[in-house]
């Protein structure tokens, strides 16, 4: 276990450093820069632009430019927005709740809905449950977003007037109350397409479980037809469920990024299209390598619970 | 069809534990038929055990799982009453019928590697049977579950209590099914096929396990077998079933000895018998052997190099034989033997670790594959699998043809062949033109037995090719394998568990046992005058060998 943990992570700080580097490539080759604000501006010379870009270093070799950022954050200093000059790290921290917030509760209702419907789809094979699950998710699939979003906000805010149509709380009151009111639209909007996929997913672990023998063996024993299918059938088939998680948690954040400009929530996928805006390359490099850590703690987090929930895995 | 039970119960002490009365189980539309059991009627006798025998579509297993209650929601009982203490199970309500499934009745399965559940433990299981119908205490269930682990002859209960099932064998596996379904000592046990998933000696253990609990508790056993050698061993009354008919029933001494139907009669003469003859092939052939393996040696490594904890298998060590050209060897032995890795390492499917496979004098052990690559149509395989060895995609015809045209044939020659093997393999010529799934599982591997066919191979390697067919369809494969031999001369390895089958078949025989070969000979002496104790404890757990049917049965 302890060589299997040693061995991810190894692989993981590879992942990272290969995701870095592509990442910082590729922000370089996009024309114009941070620079490029400045160029409209009458009053700039090309002399004190050329200063500007001493200052902030950005005159240097890309490679050696690279290896200054990294070796900053080895040491855990993420460096400085190029808008406002706040260190990236406190950037991002800002965001950080708001983004965790709209994620938790989308994962949280993503996963309680996929997983009943996949379970009751997969009992009820072929009825009307399941037939119009298996419709409504090929038409959350295919639709986009943010269009959910507007509609949401056209039907749910502005006719029917039951939820506001955007921001995290209302300036002045940050009640509890107030936050769960804002978030019940943008998590069922983000959470959508991932009740879509997940029960799917479940539906179709469930129908690989259901047939087992030692699901038979349990009826066989006069186990109950519920335990039969919460101990015997739903323990089995959420197995392959905890992979996708980890998978999914990633998707999530990509997810947040149109809903957060949609309901105009001021989370991590806003900061990003901003700072992509300012051409402010610390912060993004900063919410790439942010992301990519999530992507890989994700993934490890759900090896991890496998390899603890199986015993063919922990003990074989 | 069906006859009337008393007739067999002449003994007047005998009460039915259970009766089952002019049963009618319906399929759903759009089946092969319209009923998966019609109008059948039996008694299961107290303290006896019943054998239902029938090849695969018989309706036996239906009939076990309607007395169970477990029959899947699209098939129903249209008809007809199972009785079991004076209560009709079939007009009764689900909640009672749960009621007494593993307290009344209870049943084990066919295959224990799935029919126990990988994330609990075995003790959590067993004691789940007492939990459901609220019997005991978690203390004096556990008690008794370690009790019942001791009962089935499981080494160390109280550490097996704690165990996962993917750490036990398939045998220890079935004895705890056994333990559980025993957990509440049922009137009724329903064994579906119990040991055919099993190894020939864990078999006897299983079936002398089950024989000693059932005589001790005086028990009623229902067990469901395709295996006359079972029947033999352990019935004491019998139901032949066909296509979801009785067509005979009796008391084990009258069915094996003196069957009257013709079904009953056939189904009995397919049963490989255990010859200790050797087989006659005109001219013995003193050219030099096709092919000569020395000192092969196979191992599989699993775990990480860096971290240590390296798990090795020795799968195949130190092999040698020879094999004489037209001739038949047999390599037998139990699962985890070593015998199917040996016969991926012959066709090249895996590479050998050390040691030499010389075909025809060429060492083909170390060739790259692209040297190897005009050996592989000389070197042809038939796989134990008919359903999953053939392309569900492709038809009859690509799958045949498709090989040889890569090495170079002419496509319409191909063509030909193809449809004249499909002739010479007893398969009609339009079958070029259809797909496997329109086919019976023997007639799939008289298709694959064709497409190896079509290379004009000189070597077939048969791996457990006759496994997956009923008796009466593996009769026939056998005698076409033996055709074949005979009209081209072609030679071949054979892979079996099953030692009756290899004694029909094979010239010499090599058993196997943790990848090295404890033993070879002619099957008069393996079978006659068996050398080594593995080879001997082999032959001695071969089911039926005891009654020996065949000389029980009149001549026919």
């Amino acid at each position: 276990m302890l060589g299997f943990l040693l061995n991810r992570l190894w692989q993981s700080a590879v992942l990272l450093v290969i995701v870095s580097i592509i990442g910082f490539v590729v922000l370089n080759l996009i024309p114009g820069g941070p620079l490029s604000q400045f160029a409209l501006d009458p009053g700039m010379t090309q002399a004190d632009i050329d200063r500007i870009a001493a200052q902030m270093g950005l005159d240097r070799p890309i490679v050696v430019q690279y290896f200054d950022w990294a070796w900053k954050l080895l040491q855990g200093d993420w460096g400085h927005s190029f808008r406002d000059g706040a260190p990236v790290l406190d950037v991002i921290w800002r965001h950080l709740f708001a983004t965790l917030l709209l994620m938790g509760s989308s994962t949280v209702i993503a996963i309680a809905l996929g997983t009943w419907i996949g379970i009751r789809g997969a009992t009820h094979r072929y009825s009307t449950f399941d037939y119009v699950a298996t419709v409504g998710a090929m038409v959350a699939l295919s639709i986009p977003t943010f269009w959910f979003g507007l509609v949401g906000i056209y039907v749910f805010a502005l006719k029917l007037g039951w939820v506001p149509a955007g921001n995290m709380y209302t300036i002045g009151d940050q009640s509890v109350l107030n936050y769960l009111h804002h978030l019940i639209l943008p998590s069922f909007v983000l959470a959508l397409v991932n009740i879509a996929i997940w029960s799917r997913y479940m539906r179709s672990a469930t129908l690989d479980v259901i047939n087992q023998d030692f699901v038979n063996t349990a009826r066989a024993k006069g186990v109950t037809e519920r335990r039969v299918l919460m101990k015997h059938v739903v323990g089995n088939a959420l197995l392959p469920m905890i992979t996708l998680a980890g998978m999914q948690l990633p998707s999530i954040l990509s997810g947040a990024l149109v809903t957060e400009t949609v309901f105009t929530w001021p989370g991590m996928g806003r900061l990003f299209l901003d700072s992509l805006g300012y051409s402010d390359y610390p912060v993004v490099m900063g919410l790439l390598m942010f992301s990519a850590i999530l992507v890989l703690a994700g993934n490890l987090i759900a090896d991890i619970v496998v390899a603890v929930v199986d015993p063919r895995i922990r003990l074989g | 069809m069906s006859l009337v039970p008393s007739d067999i119960n002449t003994n007047a002490v005998q009460t039915p534990a259970l009766s089952v009365r002019n049963l009618t189980v319906s399929l759903p539309d759009g089946m092969e038929r319209k009923f998966a059991v019609e109008d059948i009627s039996f008694d299961l006798m107290a303290g006896q055990i019943l054998c239902i025998i029938g090849e695969s579509g018989s309706g036996k297993s239906v009939t076990a799982n309607a007395i169970m209650g477990l029959l899947p929601r699209v098939i129903r009982i249209s008809h007809g009453a199972i009785t079991l203490d004076g209560v009709d199970l079939v007009s009764t309500a689900q909640t009672t019928l749960r009621g007494m499934r593993g307290r009344v009745v209870s049943m084990i399965f066919q295959d224990p590697l799935s029919a126990l559940n990988p994330l609990m433990t075995v003790g959590a299981q067993v004691t789940e049977v007492m939990m459901a119908h609220d019997i005991g205490t978690p203390n004096s269930r556990r008690d008794r579950a370690i009790e019942l682990l001791n009962e089935v002859g499981l080494p160390d209960p109280k550490l097996m209590y704690h165990q996962y099932p993917f750490r036990l064998s398939g045998g220890q596996r079935q004895r705890v099914m056994i333990a559980m379904a025993l957990a509440l000592e049922p009137k009724i046990l329903i064994a579906d096929e119990p040991t055919t998933a099993l190894d020939v000696t864990t078999q006897a253990q299983i079936l002398q396990l089950i024989r000693d609990i059932q005589r001790r508790k005086g028990m009623s056993v229902m067990f469901i077998t395709h295996d006359f050698g079972v029947v033999a061993e352990i019935a004491d009354s019998v139901v032949v079933m066909e296509k979801g008919h009785i067509v005979e029933q009796g008391s084990a001494d009258a069915v094996l000895n003196a069957p009257t139907h013709p079904y009953t009669k056939r189904l009995i003469a397919a049963v490989p018998q255990l010859t200790g003859k050797d087989r006659d092939l005109t001219q013995p052939d003193e050219s030099a052997p096709i092919l000569k393996v020395r000192s092969l040696v196979k191992t599989y490594a699993s775990g990480s190099k860096l971290l240590g904890k390296r798990r090795e298998v020795r799968a195949v060590q130190d092999v040698s034989f020879e094999l004489a050209r037209g001739r038949t060897l047999g390599v037998v032995g139990e699962s985890g033997s070593g015998k199917s890795s040996l016969g991926r390492l012959l066709v090249k499917l895996m590479e050998s670790d050390a040691g030499q496979i010389l075909f025809e004098g060429n060492d083909i052990a170390g060739l790259p594959e692209k040297a190897f690559r005009s050996f592989r149509s000389q070197i042809q395989m038939i796989f134990q699998d008919p359903f999953a060895s053939l392309n569900p995609r492709s038809t009859i015809g690509h799958i045949l043809t498709v090989g040889p045209v890569a090495h170079g044939m002419n496509p319409a020659r191909a063509r030909d062949e193809a449809r004249a093997l499909l002739k010479h393999v007893g398969l009609d010529e339009r079958a070029y033109d259809r797909y496997p799934h329109e086919f019976s599982g023997g007639q799939r591997q008289r298709v694959g037995i064709a497409r190896a066919l079509m290379f004009k191979p000189r070597l077939l390697v048969a791996d457990e090719a006759v496994s997956a067919l009923d008796v009466s369809i593996q009769a026939q494969i056998l005698k076409l394998l033996d055709q074949i031999q005979r009209e081209t001369g072609v030679s071949m390895i054979f892979i079996t568990h099953d030692l009756r089958v290899a004694s029909q078949i094979c010239d010499e025989i090599a058993v196997m046992q943790y990848g090295r070969i404890v033993e070879s000979g002619p099957p008069s002496q393996i079978f006659l005058n068996p050398q080594s104790d593995y080879t001997r404890e082999l032959v001695a757990a071969i089911p039926g060998k005891r009654a020996d049917i065949h000389n029980m049965m009149p001549t026919h």
